[in-house]
């Protein structure tokens, strides 16, 4: 093995490194430009400095985006990372269960299922008659009824639950392929000195866990942060501003109300956002031996 | 370490290049040069390439037939249509109009945040000539191709020159069923804000809803507050405020006009949970017969006319004091206008004029829609739906009662006035807050122009 790179293997990736650059690199740099004017994409824009990235911090509306995408992460990443583990733990003691390739294929069917349609199904879901509505009312919980998405203080939490029900299935694939790469042997000799699940799941499963918990935070913390198409369908960020996204407002602001400076500053600031939360889960993998 | 620190640099200088060069978008609009106009398409093969948003089945089938007949009228010129929903061509538009070879006709949105910013950008033709040419001028009300008419620097809407001609009516109105009034003791259908208040207080009594409400997707808010606000303030100064002439939104009669729908949010008056309805959910509870007013536009007269209840439904709208016919918030479908850049402004202007006549109308009307300029001989039965709008639309536009879409207002006003309207509603802004939101955002834009 020599040590030294070969310049040939840039020949390599030349291709795959173009077609970045064409169509994100470039797009991206242009992105950046964009974010400091004032400009309605259509005339001419004046240069508007840093104060698009102030109102990032400093408007109230952006502000808020922010804090409901932090929260929706709660709702995408840890909740549904806690129950696939409570699942992995029981399913994999379970494993010659009849059937259990159809009861995974289930879990994980919302993973395959547009979003949009995922979304249509869950305003139905939550509506006034909704399938929720109904299930309270029939054990006597109508009290409770309410129309879900409309509501100020349960829309954001309705949307971050059908988050994490299209999450849940993606961590337990991920977890239960994890758990069948320990040997066996491992957990027999747990057995033999005399462990309880509990404490086998503790001490085997979960720290062998940890690359894929780690991806799994990877994919559904980006999966928060980015979110839109569930917010578009479901409630247009409403109601009011209740359940505003950036990936929304940056949208929004390109498309429909002319600000096309402070969507770049939007989608800039979430992009690196996302990049710095990205790198920090990436340190809790582990750590390849020297 | 090497690598890093030369692919750094690489990234620093592609940015400063990226930074250097001026902004983004066009320098400045220039004066627009317009050559004689005429009537005449010309006997050159061409293509016009028309950007419309006829999607729904009425609307659509007409189009289809006016184009083929222009087709035929004018067998040199080939129509290329492209057709998109309203919110698929509001984000599309502007990419296509900016780029070089935009379409010859377009549909724009009217107001500050399409058609004002087509016009600042220069790249819609101002059709004065043509409406000469084709006497619009006398065609049209006054009140209706002001709503198409900007500054020709695109920084005052109303303002002196034409960019466009509608080719279909919209009001914002009160649908009422009968059944459901006379079960309440009603015999005659509201006439003022007052009377319609004390119908919702005995339809409420005699336990059915009255309002069907459904705002989750957030523009039903607009015409719920500007057919309550035009209802309390008139044409003329809803007109005046709208279009910045004077006013404000914490006025009076803006204050008062939230207060009513905040006082029929807590009454109950509306659907409980109103925002996390949808539109079309709404208009299927009223169709059912499970509420006895809503208020919506004339756009969801095939839908009606397609309900359970069709044949108990009536359309109405509000008379403010001092005015001697109902005022409401309406006006006219898109604007169709002609592109700057097009090479084929007169068989533009003559397609504009083909599709927007009076021949072009009672196709329109033959197919369920409303023209802008409906046909002296349109007489639906009386007593049908079709009726009350048709006769609603012709009163109430010739006497210069339709009032603006609120929206128009500013180029955030949708976003803003939406978001404030579901507040209002589920009680998280008091009226007076509501108005200082929406005035808040008149003011910045008024900083800005």
């Amino acid at each position: 093995m020599k040590g030294r790179r070969q310049p040939v293997a840039y020949l390599y990736v030349l291709p795959a490194l173009v077609v970045f650059a064409v169509f994100l690199g470039l797009p991206f740099l242009q992105t950046f430009e964009y974010s400091f004017y004032h400009w309605d994409g259509l005339s001419a824009s004046t240069w508007a400095g840093l104060s698009n990235y102030r109102d990032v911090v400093a408007d109230p509306q952006l502000r808020s985006a922010f804090g409901h995408a932090l929260m929706l992460m709660v709702f995408y990443s840890v909740v549904p990372i806690v129950i696939a583990l409570v699942l992995t733990a029981l399913i994999s003691r379970a494993h010659r269960l009849r059937g259990m390739s159809v009861y995974r294929t289930v879990l994980f069917l919302p993973q395959v299922i547009a979003t949009v349609v995922v979304a249509t199904m869950w305003v139905s879901i939550y509506s006034s008659h909704g399938l929720l509505n109904q299930v309270l009312r029939l054990v006597g919980l109508g009290s409770l009824a309410r129309v879900w998405l409309g509501d100020y203080s349960t829309a954001l939490v309705a949307i971050g639950l059908v988050g994490t029900w299209l999450n849940v299935g993606l961590c337990l694939v991920l977890f239960l392929s994890g758990v069948g790469n320990i040997a066996p042997t491992l957990f027999e000799a747990a057995r033999l000195d005399g462990a309880n699940t509990r404490q086998e799941f503790l001490a085997i499963s979960l720290p062998a866990l940890r690359g894929q918990i780690a991806a799994a935070l990877t994919l559904t913390v980006v999966s928060a942060l980015k979110t839109f198409d569930l917010v578009y369908v479901t409630t247009r960020g409403g109601p009011g501003t209740s359940t505003t996204v950036p990936a929304y407002e940056a949208y929004n602001r390109a498309f429909n109300t002319g600000q096309v400076g402070s969507a770049a500053a939007v989608a800039v600031v979430l992009t690196v956002l996302i990049m710095v939360v990205s790198a920090l889960i990436n340190r809790l993998q582990p750590q390849e031996t020297a | 370490m090497k690598l890093k620190r030369t692919s750094l640099v690489g990234l620093a200088a592609v940015l400063s290049i990226g930074l250097a060069a001026c902004g983004p978008g066009a320098s400045s609009a220039s004066q627009q040069k317009t050559g004689p106009v005429s009537t005449s398409v010309g006997s050159k093969k061409i293509t016009l390439t028309v950007w419309d948003q006829n999607t729904d089945q009425g609307i659509d089938q007409a189009q289809q037939q006016l184009n083929s007949a222009f087709e035929k009228k004018y067998p040199n010129v080939t129509i290329k249509r492209v057709s998109r929903s309203f919110a698929d061509l509001k984000t599309t538009l502007k990419l296509a109009l900016s780029g070089d070879n935009p379409p010859d006709v377009v549909q724009a949105n009217q107001g500050y945040p399409d058609m004002g910013a087509f016009v600042k950008a220069g790249f819609l033709r101002s059709m004065n000539d043509y409406a000469k040419l084709y006497d619009w001028t006398s065609y049209y009300p006054q009140s209706l191709l002001k709503l198409n008419s900007f500054s020709s620097d695109g920084k005052t809407w109303q303002g002196d020159d034409l960019y466009g001609v509608s080719q279909t009516g919209e009001l914002v109105g009160l649908y009422y069923n009968k059944s459901l009034l006379a079960k309440a003791g009603i015999s005659q259908p509201p006439s003022t804000l007052d009377e319609l208040d004390a119908d919702l207080a005995k339809v409420k009594a005699a336990g059915t809803l009255p309002i069907a409400y459904g705002d989750l997707e957030k523009s039903p808010g607009i015409h719920l507050y500007g057919f309550v606000l035009s209802a309390l303030a008139g044409s003329q100064s809803v007109q005046d405020l709208v279009s910045s002439t004077s006013g404000s939104w914490t006025g009076d009669q803006e204050v008062q006009a939230a207060q009513t729908l905040s006082d029929w949010a807590s009454k109950g008056y509306l659907t409980q949970g109103a925002n996390g309805v949808s539109r079309d959910a709404a208009i299927e509870t009223f169709g059912k017969g499970g509420a006895a007013f809503t208020i919506t536009g004339t756009w969801q007269e095939a839908a009606l006319e397609a309900s359970p209840q069709a044949k108990q439904i009536g359309f109405t709208a509000l008379t403010p004091s001092g005015s001697s016919t109902p005022v409401t918030m309406g006006g006219e479908g898109l604007a169709w206008a002609i592109t700057s850049k097009t090479k084929h402004a007169n068989a533009a202007a003559a397609y504009i004029d083909f599709i927007t006549d009076e021949q072009a109308s009672q196709t329109l009307v033959k197919l369920g829609n409303l023209p802008t300029v409906v046909p002296a001989d349109d007489k639906p039965a009386t007593g049908t739906l079709a009726a009350d709008i048709t006769t609603a639309y012709g009163t109430i536009s010739q006497a210069n009662g339709v009032t603006p879409y609120l929206d128009y207002a500013t180029p955030t006003f949708y976003d803003t006035l939406t978001a404030a309207a579901q507040d209002l509603v589920a009680g998280k802004k008091t009226a007076k807050q509501f108005t200082q939101t929406l005035q808040d955002d008149y003011a910045e834009f008024d900083k800005s122009r």
